[in-house]
Order: C-alpha cells, then structure tokens, then sequence
C-alpha cells in the first residue's frame, strides 16, 4: 500500500514539473500526457482524472485526447514496448519475414503483450530511419538493417538484461 | 591554440553504426598524444552519402574519411593530427567528393550533380554551434532583411523566387504568405510543419538534425514578411534528437538577440516555441497540426476558412514546411532571380530527396528541380542493387503515386510530374525492382492509411478497410473480377469524397498502380503472382480478360489548395 501513495505522489510531482514546463492550458495537454506516458508506461484512469483536474477540462476531454495519440497509451503495455515499422520501404527491405520473427520470437500477435508483462508487440509508422530499414524500436532505441538473427539476438539481449537485474 | 577540428556525423544512422565509439577513440587518442587543446572534435550533420557513414571530416585540410571505425579513427588522429600525413587509404573516394568539402561539382558531363541550397551546410558545421552557423553567412539574410528590407519587400523577394511549398503540395510560398498579410486580424502566426510522418521522407529531420539554424532564421523572416512576433515549430514526438538540437539553438539565437524581443536592436520581436506532437501521421496535415497544438484530438478541420485566415487559436497563421523555411535565408541573402537560376522554369530551387529501396546507395540526395528519376538513381543511388531492372517506383511517399520505367525520364518538378499525374510529394523516393509486386505494395500502402486514418469522416474510415480487405483477397488469390472493378469503384469514392488530403491520398497507389500495372492486378485473379511474392494458388482454367486500355487519370490531388479569388494570382506567382 505504502509503495502505492509513494507512486501517487511521486506522479503530482511530475505533474507539478509538467504544469510548469508547458502551462496549465489546454494547449499543454498533449505534451503533458506524452511526457507523463513516458514516464510510467501507459496512462491509468486516476493518471488522467489528475491531468484533467489540473488542466480544468472534462475527464472526457482528456481520454480522447489521450487514446488518440500512438505515443500514449491507455492501455497497460509490458516492461518493454517493440513498435516495428510496417510501412513499404521497411516492407520492400523484407520487412514481412521479420514481422512473422517477431511474432515468434515474442509468442505474441502484433497489438498484444506477453502473459508475463514483458513485451508488448506493436506496428508503428515511419520512424524515419527508412535508409537502414527494416527498422524497429525497443523502447527507446532503434534498430536498423534487422535480419531474423539481429531481430533474435536483440531480444535475447533483453531478456539477458532483464536476468542480470533481476538477480 | 585550436589548429585543427574534427567533425564526425553524428546523425542516427551514423550512430547507428557505430559514430560514438568512433568519437571515443578519436578522443582518447588524442589525450594520449596531448592535443586535446589543439584540436576540437564535435559531431555534425550527415554528409551526402550515407555508404560513407560514419564519417569524419578534418578541417583545415578539408580531407573526408568514410565509414571510420574506432581503430581507423585512433589511426587517423596518429598519422593525420599528430604526424601530418593524410590517410589515404581511409580517404572517401574523390571522384564523388571534392577536395575541400564533402561536396559534388556542380555540373558533371551533361547532367546535374547534387546541388545544395538547403543543405549547403549540413555536415560541414557543427548544428551546436551558432557560431558556426554565422561564420557561414547564418542570419546574414535576417540582418539584411532587418536593416536595408521592408517587410514587403521580403515578402515580394520571396514571391519573385517563384518558391514552392515542400510539404508535397507546392503551393507558391509567396502567395500564402500575401494571404495572411492582407487579413487585418492581429496577432498573426508563423508555424512550422516539422511532423514529418510520410513514409519513406526524413529529410526534414536531417535539415533540422544538421542546421537547425537556418529554419529558425527562415521563421524570423517568416514572421518579419507577414507582421507575425511569434512562432511554433511543431516537430513529431518521435524525433527526440532534432527537438534537442532545435531547443538549444533557439536558446542561442536568444542569447545573440537574433531571436526574442527587438532583434538586433531593431523594433522586430520574434519568439519561436517547440510543441512536440505525440505519434500521428494526420497531424500532419495543416489544420489537423493546429488542432493538435491547440490540445485537442489530431482531427482535420473544415476548409475554408483556411489556416491563413483563421488558423492557430482562430488567428491568421502561416503554416510552412521546414524545408521551405530553410529555403527562405539563402533567396533573401543571394535574391530571387539567383534562386531561378537553379531548377526549372516553373518550379526553381533544388528538391532534398530520400532514395529507399532497391538501390546500392540510400540516402539523402538534394539535386536542381527537374533532374530526373533515372540521373538519381544512376548518379547517386549507384544503379540498381545487384543489377536488377527497375520495375517501379513510388514517388512521394504513402500518399504518392507508383511510376512505371516510362516515366524515368520526366524531369521531377511539381508541374511535369503532374502533367503526367504523379506527384512529387514529399520527395521520398522508393526504387523497386523486378522482384517487387505491386499489389503487395498497394496493400502495404493502403494498411498504413487504414492504420493512420483518424476515423473522422466515412469515405476514408470505411474506405480504407474495404480495399484493404479487396487487396488481401487478391493476394491470397481469392479475388474475382468483380473484386478488382468494385476496388476500384471505392478507389474513386474515397478520392473524391474524402474530408482531407489523407482519404484522398490513400486509393492513389491503388489507381496508379492499376493505370500502370493492370495486367499484375488481372493476374492475381488468376491467382498468380508475376513477382512470386504472394500467398497465391493458381486456380485452373482461368483466364484472364483481355485488358483493355483503360487508365484512369490519377490528378494529383495536394491537400493544401487555397482558393484564389482570381486565378491569375497564382499565374502571376509562377
């Protein structure tokens, strides 16, 4: 429990910085929200209750808003998000065969995320490193020139990542 | 004493492969030979060809090593920095590059080497460095414009410039602007439209990534030609890099009194703003930008009224590509009639392109309006990959057109490419080759608009899932005639009734991939595919109906037309 109303207040405050980086207007919303997504992931209903208290909008307002967005997320999303890029110059590159490694690889249909919480699979458009494609981002990293064996190794790269602090 | 500096590109793909270790090393060595007080080493934009990444540029000498690994890059800072002696076997190859900077001729036999206007000084300076950027003529063009120009006379130099929106749809620049001049509501606005989300495009991020300077001053003179005291650059949330970059030169620029209130003590303000989107291909479209910055879903707005006179929080507003922007210094500096001397006729200035696809070099590419698709791939692109034969290209982006081999030769300008209803579009340049099928491509294509499509009106929504659904079936060679006219017949719905550019431009590879390559389309039905790269089962006894010569015109259809109350205008303009 206690860890819990850590995280809340935690969040004010980052919401405090926010509020004074972009104002407390409208005009804010969008880059408070993504800021805020990226801090912790995906954006709970209380996350957006307090955005839209602060920024004085309709809780209604600040969903849509919100759900419209790639970059946030009303949804939970696993420890770390892929977004590969599925537009046609990371197709012509052979885009396709890592699309199906990655569904493999991960044992998740693109859209979803794993039982386990820690990867959620998504398509994005452009992320405009198209000379280097197939690209994809794992977090905030991209990666370019992916073949099957880049995309596996990378992910087990992760997964090693992961142990390594886990321990 | 600082006698040397060393410049690494430091754009993503160069990191990619490796610049920071390069960067490193470069450093350690040259701690280890005591000449960290001599030589400078910062990174600095991409240079023309990206085979040669990561690269490294020495100055004074000018000599360009490309791709440097860490190892070469120790070795360049032994034998070149500290004994003296050029690398030649770590030297880019000079028949590309001259001498002195990274830069092609000019003229090269009879055709057009890369040409720089926009990108003049991309890698060659260091995008953190505002004195670099003045050295090399930066904000002379606003100091020019402040002490000897009015604003009309901007605003009529720019206009003389005959100078064309690069977004993709080439509206007069000039023209735009005299719209928001004439509208007495005040404040005005200047915005810059930097969500670049068109697949394929990223030149925008590499002007912004390498010279963030010059669509800053492109702003200022933006704002001094129309009477605006602030600016927005809108950038997409993706590109965390150029908004750094972007954010410390405005700080600069401050410091410098070349930005902020009563710039070079003169009576002009001009503030620029970053709002970073957060992940929408629509909000790329002008009124869906305003929407967006105004904190609300990225939804397209009603037109008219058009931005220029009811735009950023209902007032006039300016909104203009970054490439444009940074196209303004150089006119206002060198004049109008230098900027005609390059390109062609109607549509002067160079074009930035990105090359994709299968092509032994990809990369970005500026050239002279009016070079065309075959000088870029040979000149720049280095052939086809392994060979191969061009089949098509996509010019432009999603919302592009797919261009047969016929049409290699057009020279690429907003008016040629039109006659011959492809588009220019945002310069992304997607080169296939045999092995490439188009329906696979138009399905590729059309998955993006119904993934991007905001849902806001019904011909675009509902259109693009049902060609989508149509292209799969021929895919999986389940399609039958009546398929491919029904694809059609939403095609043509979708186009004309859609609410903005993104709806129209979604069927645009479906009806120019079926005005050029109807026979692979008629194939599929069979359930064959020419290229081999679809789930297809040949079905037996089929047989595919004679095609007829049926092509349907494919109009360019740029989303940002604005009405003129006399075409003449716009006559005048070119």
């Amino acid at each position: 429990m206690q860890t819990q109303e850590v995280a809340m207040e935690e969040g004010i405050a980052l919401l405090d910085q926010l509020v004074e980086e972009y104002g407390d207007t409208q005009e804010a919303l969008v880059e408070i929200l993504r800021d805020l997504n990226d801090d912790k992931g995906h954006l709970t209903r209380e996350d957006l209750a307090q955005v839209a208290e602060r920024l004085r909008l309709p809780e209604s307002k600040v969903y849509a808003v919100a759900s419209f967005y790639t970059l946030i997320s009303v949804k939970p999303t696993g420890k770390h998000v892929v977004r590969f890029c599925e537009d046609a110059p990371c197709h012509v590159a052979g885009g396709a065969e890592i699309w199906e490694v990655l569904e493999q690889e991960l044992g998740v249909p693109f859209g979803e995320t794993t039982f386990d919480d820690q990867w959620t699979l998504m398509p994005t458009s452009c992320l405009g490193t198209c000379a280097v494609g197939p690209v994809m981002m794992v977090d905030d990293d991209i990666y370019g020139n992916l073949t099957p064996d880049k995309v596996r190794e990378i992910i087990a790269r992760y997964r090693e990542q992961d142990k390594g602090g886990a321990a | 004493m600082i006698r040397s500096r060393v410049l690494i590109s430091g754009d993503l793909m160069s990191l990619h492969r490796g610049a920071e270790e390069t960067k490193l090393a470069i450093e350690a060595e040259l701690s280890y030979y005591g000449l960290t007080d001599e030589v400078e080493v910062s990174y600095t934009g991409q240079i023309d060809r990206s085979d040669l990444l990561p690269a490294v540029v020495v100055y004074p000498e000018g000599v360009v090593y490309g791709p440097v690994t860490p190892e070469d890059g120790a070795f360049i800072v032994e034998e070149h920095l500290y004994k003296g002696r050029v690398v030649e076997r770590l030297k880019a190859p000079v028949d590309i590059l001259t001498s002195q900077t990274a830069r092609v001729i000019e003229q090269k036999g009879t055709t057009y080497a890369q040409k720089r206007v926009v990108l003049r000084r991309a890698g060659d300076i260091d995008p953190d460095s505002i004195e670099d950027y003045i050295i090399n003529d930066g904000y002379f063009a606003l100091g020019k414009a402040l002490s000897e120009m009015t604003p009309a006379e901007v605003l009529q130099e720019v206009k003389a410039s005959k100078l064309q929106g690069r977004g993709g749809a080439g509206f007069p620049t000039g023209l735009k602007w005299s719209f928001v001049v004439s509208q007495p509501e005040e404040p005005k606005y200047v915005v810059c439209n930097a969500d670049e989300s068109e697949p394929g495009t990223f030149k925008d991020r590499l002007i912004l990534e390498g010279d963030p300077h010059a669509v800053l001053e492109g702003m200022a003179l933006a704002g001094y030609a129309v009477g605006a005291s602030e600016g927005w650059i809108y950038i997409r949330g993706e590109y965390k890099m150029a908004k750094e970059k972007l954010q410390r030169a405005i700080r600069q620029a401050e410091e410098m009194n070349l930005l902020g209130d009563n710039i070079m003590e003169t009576d002009f303000s001009f503030h620029i703003h970053v709002h970073a989107g957060a992940g929408a291909y629509i909000c790329g479209e002008e009124t869906a930008l305003l929407e967006s910055m105004e904190g609300n879903r990225g939804v397209p707005r009603i037109r008219p009224p058009y931005p220029t006179v009811s735009g950023f929080r209902g007032q006039p507003t300016v909104v203009n590509n970054v490439e444009t922007l940074a196209n303004v210094p150089p006119i206002i500096l060198n004049g109008a009639s230098w900027f005609r001397s390059i390109g062609t006729e109607n549509s002067p200035g160079t074009k930035v392109y990105t090359m994709l696809g299968d092509v032994n070099v990809t990369g970005l590419v500026e050239t002279p309006m009016g070079t065309t698709l075959r000088e870029i791939i040979e000149i720049y692109g280095g052939g086809m990959k392994d060979g191969k034969t061009f089949k098509c290209a996509q010019t432009g982006g999603s919302a592009g057109t797919i261009i047969p081999a016929d049409l290699l030769d057009v020279p690429m300008d907003f008016a040629s490419m039109g006659s011959h209803n492809a588009g220019l579009g945002s310069g992304a340049l997607l080169v296939c080759d045999e092995n490439t099928c188009v329906v696979d491509l138009a399905y590729v294509l059309v998955r993006f608009f119904k993934t991007e499509s905001c849902g806001k009106c019904t011909p675009c929504r509902v259109g693009t899932a049902q060609m989508l659904e149509a292209l799969d079936r021929l895919r999986k060679g389940y399609a039958k005639q009546s398929d491919l006219e029904r694809l059609e017949e939403i095609a043509e719905y979708a186009r004309e009734a859609s609410f903005c550019g993104l709806g129209q431009a979604a069927p645009v590879p479906i009806l120019s991939g079926l005005c050029h390559f109807r026979e692979e389309f008629e194939a599929h039905i069979c359930g064959e595919c020419p290229a081999g790269v679809c789930p297809t089962a040949p079905k037996p006894a089929c047989e595919t109906p004679v095609a007829e010569e049926k092509c349907a015109p494919v109009p360019w259809r740029p989303d940002t037309e604005y009405p003129l109350d006399d075409p003449s205008q716009i006559e005048e303009a070119r």
